[in-house]
C-alpha cells in the first residue's frame, strides 16, 4: 500500500492519545492541536472520497469502453444481416428510450436482468458460475403462479407469499448443482445448465394441453389472482412495481455483500479458498450457502414477470434473461450498483430488440451475439490491463 | 411393464450409438484440452459452430465433404480463439468459454434469417452423409442390425476413443500433454513448449467438438436450427467426468447417455406417459451418474494459466 498515510487504516484518524511525531514542536496550544488534527482528518476525508470517485470512474470508464466494444463489434452482424449499424442503432434507440412507452418497456426488461444478474453476481463473489438462472426462473415462475393462482389472502399479503415461493423454489433447483459441488466437486456450470433443460422439460409438461395447469390460453396457466399481481405503477404502460423491488433487492445484496460476516465469508472463499479454509470457514457450506442465495435471486427472477409483466405463468416466458444476466453481471463488475447499471443496458436492447426487428430486420438473436461480445471483452480485459502495467514498468 | 421391454432390441442399440456419437466426439474433444489443463466449457459454442459451418459450406457448393472440411477448419478456428483467450491471455477460463458459448448461439441463430431469407429457425434442408450396410457383418442375425444402420462417421466415433487413449498414454506426445495438464512448470523444465502444447489441445478439441455438431446437422438432420446442439456440450462434459477423464470410460458414459436418450424416444411412441418429462431423461442420468461418480479428479493444474518465466 503505497498511500497508507493518507487513507482509514484500520485504526481510523489519529487521536490525541497518539504519540506526537518526532520534530513536532512541543510548545503547541491545545487549540493548535486540535487545528492540526481536524485539517489532518479531513485530509483523510478527501482522499477517501478521491478514491471512490477514482474507482467508480474507472469502474465507469471500463463499463463504457466494454459496452462500444461490444457494439461497435457487433456492427458488422447488422451489415450481414442486410441493413446498416446507423439504421440497426436508430432503431435501437426509438424502440428503446423514444417515448413514455420504449422507456417502460426499457425498465420492463431491466427488471429480471437486475434480479438474474445480482443473482450470478452474488455466486461468483463466492467463486460459483451460476450459469443455470434460465431454470431457476422458471422454477420461481412456476411456483409464483401456483402461489398466485391456488391461495386465497389479503393483497400485499398474496404477492409476497408468491414471490416467497418463487425465491425458494429457485434455491432448491440450485441446491442440487451446490450439493454436486460441495460434495462431489462436479463443476457447477455443467450441472446448472443440466438443471436449465430438466426445468424446461417440468415447464412444458405443467402447461401442455391436459397439464396439471392449463390454462385457457395454449402453453400457459390460467391467470393469477388480482391479489397476487404485481401493481403497475405507470399507466397506461405495463411497468410495474418489480423494479421497485429489484433495485431494493440491489440495496440489500450490497449490504449483504460487503457490510456482513456472510458476505465477507462469501468474498474470501470466492478470492481465496486457502486462506478461507485456515481461518476455518468451511467452504462447502459456503457453496452451499451462495448457490441457494443466487438460486433464490434467479427464482425471483421469475417470480417477478410471472406476478409483475405476464400475470401467469408461460411455458417459455423467458426470452433468455437467465443467459443475458452473465454478461450483466460481468459487466457490473459483479457489483451491485455496477450489475443495475448493466441490466438497464441489457434492458435497453431487449426493449428495443423489436423495433430493431420491424425496421433493420434484424432477430433478437443478436442480443445473444452482443451478451457473448460483452462477455469476451470482460475475458479479453485481463491482457489490457496487462499490457497497460508492462509499459508502466510494473511487475506482470 | 412388457412393452417397456420390448424397446430393448437391436434398433434400439443402433440408435443409441447414434445419439451418443456427438457426445463422443465433443467429450474426447474436452478430454484432450482438459488434459493440457485448459478447462473447456466451451464444447457447447464449437458444436453450434460445427454444424452451422457444415449446413452453409455444403449449401453454398453442393457438396457435403467440403462442407465437413470447413466445418472441422471453422472448429479449429473457434479453438484457436479460446486457446488465445485462455492461454495467452490468461483469461479466467470459464468465463472466456461463456463468451465463445452466448457468441456461437446468438451468432449461428442470426445468421439463418441473414443468409435464408425469411425469418425461420432452420435452415433448408442439404445432402446428409447416409448410412450404410457393413458387407458380410450386416447379414449376421441379431446384431447385423446394428451394422446396417450407422455411417461411418459412427464407427470413426468408437475407433477414436481407443485412438486417443493410444495417443495420450502411449506416445510422447500424449505424455507431454498430460504433463502440462499436471504440472505445466515441470513440464517446462524438462523442455516441453507448454504454450505450444497446450494450443495444439485446445484447438483438436474444437475440431472434435465441430465433428460432433456436423454429425447432428449433416447426418442426423441435413440441416441447421437454431440451438440445434440443445445442452449436448454440457451433457458431454458430464460424460467426461463420469468416466474421470479416460477414454474409454468416457466412451462408455457417452454410450449410457446415448442409450438412455434412445430408450426414452422409443418409449414415447410406445406409451403413453409424458412426452415432456421424458426428454429430460438424458439430463437426470447424467446428473444422477454424476452424484455416483465418487469425488471427481481432475488433471492437477486445470484452468491454471501457465506464465513463463
Amino acid at each position: 500500500m503505497t498511500d497508507a498515510d493518507n487513507s482509514p487504516g484500520p485504526h481510523g484518524p489519529r487521536t490525541s492519545t497518539d504519540p506526537e511525531p518526532p520534530g513536532t514542536p512541543r510548545h503547541k496550544t491545545t487549540a493548535e492541536l486540535q487545528r492540526t488534527l481536524e485539517s489532518a482528518g479531513s485530509a483523510v476525508a478527501r482522499a477517501a472520497a478521491v478514491d471512490l470517485a477514482q474507482g467508480v470512474g474507472r469502474a465507469a470508464f471500463i463499463f463504457a469502453t466494454t459496452v462500444a466494444a461490444a457494439l461497435v463489434l457487433a456492427a458488422p452482424l447488422t451489415i450481414a444481416a442486410g441493413s446498416d449499424p446507423l439504421t440497426a442503432y436508430t432503431a435501437l434507440y426509438e424502440g428503446s428510450l423514444g417515448g413514455q412507452r420504449p422507456v417502460a418497456e426499457t425498465l420492463v426488461s431491466m427488471t429480471p436482468l437486475l434480479f438474474g444478474g445480482l443473482a450470478v453476481a452474488v455466486a461468483f463473489q463466492a467463486g460459483l458460475f451460476n450459469i443455470g438462472v434460465e431454470g431457476q426462473l422458471v422454477a420461481g415462475g412456476i411456483a409464483a403462479g401456483v402461489v398466485g393462482i391456488k391461495m386465497t389472502t389479503w393483497a400485499p399479503v398474496h404477492v409476497i407469499l408468491a414471490l416467497l415461493a418463487g425465491a425458494a423454489a429457485g434455491a432448491l433447483w440450485a441446491l442440487v448443482p451446490a450439493a454436486l459441488k460441495a460434495w462431489r466437486g462436479v463443476h457447477e456450470v455443467i450441472t446448472t445448465i443440466m438443471m436449465n433443460f430438466v426445468a424446461f422439460s417440468v415447464s412444458q409438461f405443467l402447461v401442455k394441453p391436459g397439464g396439471a395447469l392449463e390454462g385457457e390460453i395454449p402453453t400457459g396457466t390460467e391467470p393469477v389472482q388480482a391479489t397476487a399481481e404485481l401493481p403497475r405503477i405507470w399507466e397506461p404502460t405495463r411497468l410495474h412495481l418489480g423494479i421497485v423491488v429489484a433495485v431494493i433487492v440491489a440495496g440489500a445484496c450490497w449490504y449483504f455483500i460487503y457490510r456482513t460476516p456472510g458476505g465477507y465469508r462469501f468474498r474470501l472463499v470466492g478470492a481465496n479458498p486457502v486462506a478461507a479454509r485456515f481461518n476455518g470457514i468451511s467452504s462447502s457450506r459456503v457453496i452451499v450457502e451462495a448457490m441457494m442465495l443466487s438460486g433464490a435471486l434467479g427464482g425471483l427472477t421469475g417470480a417477478v414477470e410471472v406476478l409483475g409483466t405476464h400475470r401467469r405463468f408461460l411455458d417459455s416466458f423467458s426470452p433468455g434473461y437467465g443467459f443475458d444476466s452473465i454478461a450483466v453481471a460481468l459487466l457490473g463488475a459483479l457489483h451491485p450498483v455496477g450489475v443495475a447499471a448493466a441490466s438497464f443496458f441489457f434492458g435497453l436492447l431487449r426493449a428495443g430488440s423489436t423495433q430493431l426487428q420491424l425496421e433493420a430486420g434484424i432477430t433478437r438473436d443478436m442480443i445473444t451475439v452482443i451478451s457473448g461480445l460483452v462477455v469476451a471483452c470482460v475475458a479479453a480485459r485481463l491482457l489490457l490491463s496487462r499490457r497497460a502495467a508492462r509499459s508502466r514498468g510494473g511487475a506482470d | 411393464m412388457p412393452e417397456m421391454l420390448d424397446i430393448i432390441d437391436m434398433n434400439w442399440v443402433a440408435q443409441g450409438i447414434r445419439l451418443s456419437v456427438p457426445l463422443i466426439f465433443a467429450a474426447l474433444g474436452g478430454l484432450l484440452s482438459e488434459r493440457a489443463g485448459v478447462i473447456n466449457i466451451a464444447l457447447e459454442g464449437k458444436m453450434l459452430f460445427g454444424a452451422f459451418a457444415g449446413v452453409a459450406v455444403t449449401w453454398w457448393t453442393g457438396t457435403n465433404v467440403v462442407g465437413l472440411i470447413a466445418a472441422l477448419a471453422v472448429g479449429a478456428g473457434i479453438g484457436w480463439v479460446h486457446a488465445w483467450f485462455s492461454i495467452t491471455v490468461r483469461s479466467d477460463q470459464i468465463v472466456s468459454a461463456t463468451a465463445i458459448n452466448l457468441f456461437a448461439l446468438g451468432v449461428t441463430a442470426a445468421l439463418i434469417p441473414a443468409i435464408w431469407e425469411g425469418g425461420r429457425a432452420n435452415t433448408p434442408t442439404v445432402e446428409r452423409f447416409r448410412r450404410f450396410e457393413v458387407p458380410l457383418l450386416s447379414d449376421l442375425p441379431q446384431i447385423g442390425t446394428v451394422f446396417s444402420r450407422l455411417s461411418w462417421f459412427d464407427y470413426t466415433a468408437l475407433v477414436l476413443a481407443p485412438l486417443v487413449w493410444l495417443v495420450l498414454w502411449r506416445s510422447p506426445f500424449g505424455l507431454r500433454l498430460r504433463a502440462c495438464g499436471e504440472s505445466p512448470e515441470a513440464a517446462a523444465s524438462v523442455g516441453v513448449n507448454v504454450i505450444r502444447t497446450r494450443y495444439t489441445a485446445v484447438m483438436l478439441a474444437g475440431v472434435f467438438a465441430a465433428m460432433g455438431g456436423v454429425y447432428l446437422s449433416l447426418v442426423q438432420n441435413g440441416l441447421f436450427q437454431r440451438g440445434i446442439t440443445n445442452g449436448r456440450g454440457f451433457l458431454a462434459l458430464a460424460a467426461m467426468i463420469f468416466g474421470k477423464w479416460r477414454p474409454i470410460p468416457v466412451l462408455g458414459a457417452c454410450l449410457l447417455f446415448g442409450m438412455a436418450d434412445a430408450y426414452q424416444l422409443r418409449a414415447q411412441s410406445k406409451s403413453d406417459l409424458p412426452v415432456e418429462l421424458f426428454q429430460a431423461l438424458p439430463y437426470v442420468v447424467g446428473l444422477i451418474t454424476l452424484v455416483f461418480v465418487g469425488r471427481a479428479v481432475a488433471p492437477a493444474a486445470i484452468g491454471r494459466a501457465y506464465v513463463k518465466d
